[in-house]
């Protein structure tokens, strides 16, 4: 009798532990849930907050807010294209940098460089991504753009430009159509589109020959062995066996270093210039959008302001999308490998 | 025969001709970085100042950057500290309840998107829910604050953190969690005690990471907690923060301000590279204790 209270007694305690611990599971699961969720919440809140501070502008504007280069605030009338061209055009002038240079810092990596040499040679480059923008601007602001100013600005506007210093147009800029606008200006300084495209071409460099770097190692090694057994060169191997074997994962991480390009911020601001005009010269100022939310936001009010806002949305959904289809592609390979 | 050496010697040529790019390729990324960090350090040692360290900004030139520096340093650490407990949360339901289901991939997925979402937008959305309703409060005043500063930051570092949390805690072996399971401990228990205490360097290497990663950080807290030439250390207040300030006066036209920016902007990389250091150390030294 006793020993059967004694179980009867035990199993209840067991009992309600059990649920104590069943309850406390799914609290705890709960939690971890909404933490999780939070993630999303900011995703869609940033979206939605600049969606919501910028529907003024949206609705003032209408669809002609994208297609207009007025910026004009004693008239409270602003337009997208002068910001949004900017920040297009400098992402572009990086990646045309930024692609061909990482590919070949990949290529040394895994390819060409001794052992010894790719472990301090890779955290080198890796380290250029540790160092924060403002100093990329202030370095930008006070070195590359006075050294670009004297350097190789004054070259660019003489030997391809259709603005030279003495008048006289050079053969290129008479004869390839687009290339004297592209580099004419008359501008001195060395904040330009250009100058801000090859400091984020400098950004994200090591994004992007991380991303190639670490593809390129997940190439199978037979593949590689029977290409060079057929007599392949080094760069033919590259070029014909690696290069197409990681091709997605290969544009994912060129999209990647494009979606870091698009909203960078503060090197963009110190070496643009921001000047809110339409030119069709890469060596005047110009400003993007992210420029423009920094330089302007602090002092708007009102519709400026909801146009700043609707600036970021734009900013927002366009990266969004870029870095989906960076992920999405970088995915790629990773299911090929069966991970 | 003579087509044939032809073929061979251009392939040659176009081997060595890449192979010399690259090499070149590699000599740009290396000269760039050396160029940024040799003039940081150029600059910013040579206006190196005892002053810097004791004065505000509210002195201008002849100031220093006491206030900006603790103004980083509580920012600093309310987004370690909002962002940290969330991060690692989070990334524990998707590395230890998700993993496979849908939710849980798409969060995962979504979370590598934020990794790299443009800084000034969270800005400007943590200006909307943090700045804006309780400016609201007030009689029309903005108020920014070092709270709304350390939210954005907050905002910046729990990608870094959900990221190598999970990815931590799915290195741990699953023979630990059978056998914490089979002593019919709990789940919640298991997580906490066991899986996260086994994760816990590479957590720690995530923390500061994401620590590196927002005290670099400039757009983010321009609209949030804005800046303030006087020191406090009343976090309901405006803050200044050292990038906010070297933003600021590396505008200034003096060249007295810019000396000062420049010390802040070494003072700024160095602490970013260190920290990246020991984030590396305390990962390494895990790894040999595991061997």
């Amino acid at each position: 009798m006793q020993a059967n209270v004694g179980a009867v007694a035990s199993t209840l305690a067991q009992e309600a532990r059990a649920h104590r611990d069943a309850r406390h599971d799914r609290l705890f699961g709960w939690l971890l849930k909404g933490c999780a969720l939070l993630v999303l919440a900011c995703l869609l809140g940033a979206a939605g907050a600049t969606l919501w501070g910028g529907r003024h502008a949206f609705g003032t504007f209408g669809w002609h807010f994208l297609v207009s280069s007025t910026w004009d605030p004693s008239s409270d009338t602003y337009g997208a294209l002068v910001p949004v061209y900017g920040t297009i055009v400098t992402s572009l002038i990086a990646l045309l940098i930024a692609v061909p240079v990482s590919f070949g810092i990949a290529l040394y990596l895994s390819e060409v460089a001794p052992p010894w040499l790719r472990t301090p040679v890779s955290s080198a480059i890796e380290l250029l991504a540790g160092i924060p923008s403002i100093i990329y601007g202030m370095w930008g602001l006070f070195i590359f753009a006075p050294f670009f100013a004297d350097h190789i600005k004054p070259w660019l506007t003489n030997y391809l430009g259709d603005k030279p210093d003495d008048g006289k147009l050079s053969w290129v800029a008479a004869h390839v159509p687009f290339v004297g606008k592209l580099f004419g200006s008359d501008y001195p300084f060395g904040a330009s589109i250009l100058t801000a495209g090859i400091v984020l071409a400098v950004m994200i460099i090591p994004f992007i020959s991380s991303v190639m770097r670490e593809v390129f190692q997940t190439v199978p090694s037979r593949l590689k062995e029977s290409a060079y057994a057929l007599g392949s060169s080094t760069w033919e191997v590259s070029w014909d066996i690696v290069l197409p074997y990681t091709r997605s994962a290969v544009i994912g991480g060129i999209f990647l270093g494009l979606g870091r390009a698009l909203g960078e911020t503060m090197a963009v601001t110190f070496v643009l210039g921001n000047a809110m005009q339409l030119s069709a010269s890469i060596l005047d100022p110009g400003a993007s959008i992210a420029s423009t939310i920094a330089n302007q936001f602090s002092e708007a009010a009102g519709l400026q302001k909801s146009t700043l806002m609707a600036l970021a949305f734009l900013l927002f959904v366009v990266t969004f999308f870029v870095l989906l289809i960076a992920r999405w592609m970088l995915r790629q390979l990773a299911h090929k490998e069966g991970r | 025969m003579a087509a044939n050496s032809f073929i061979y010697t251009r392939r040659r040529i176009t081997n060595i001709v890449a192979l010399a790019l690259s090499m070149v390729a590699t000599l740009i990324g290396l000269v760039f970085l050396a160029w940024i960090l040799w003039e940081t350090l150029r600059q910013g040692i040579g206006a190196l100042d005892l002053k810097l360290f004791t004065k505000i900004t509210a002195y201008g030139e002849d100031g220093g950057l006491l206030n900006a520096m603790v103004g980083s340093l509580i920012v600093n650490l309310i987004g370690i500290a909002i962002a940290t407990p969330i991060g690692v949360l989070a990334g524990t339901w998707l590395a230890e309840y998700a993993s496979g289901t849908k939710l849980g991939e798409s969060i995962r997925f979504l979370n590598d998107i934020l990794l790299s979402a443009p800084s000034i937008v969270l800005g400007l959305f943590v200006y909307t829910i943090v700045v804006l309703p309780t400016t609201a409060l007030t009689d029309g005043s903005t108020t920014f604050s070092g709270w709304a500063g350390g939210v954005a930051l907050a905002l910046i570092a729990l990608p870094v953190i959900v990221r190598t949390s999970d990815e931590m805690l799915r290195l741990v072996p699953s023979t630990l969690r059978e056998a914490a399971l089979s002593l019919g401990i709990p789940q919640w228990k298991l997580t906490m005690q066991i899986l996260i205490r086994a994760a816990r360097s590479g957590i720690i290497t995530g923390v500061l990471l994401a620590l590196a990663r927002i005290s670099g950080e400039t757009a983010p807290l321009l609209f949030t907690a804005f800046g303030n030439n006087y020191l406090t250390f009343n976090p309901s207040d405006k803050m200044s923060s050292l990038p906010q300030v070297i933003y600021q006066y590396a505008n200034d036209p003096g060249d007295g301000m810019h000396a000062i920016a420049w010390a802040g902007a070494f003072v700024v990389t160095m602490f970013v590279l260190l920290l990246s250091l020991a984030s590396r150390l305390v990962l390494s030294r895990n790894k040999v204790s595991h061997d």
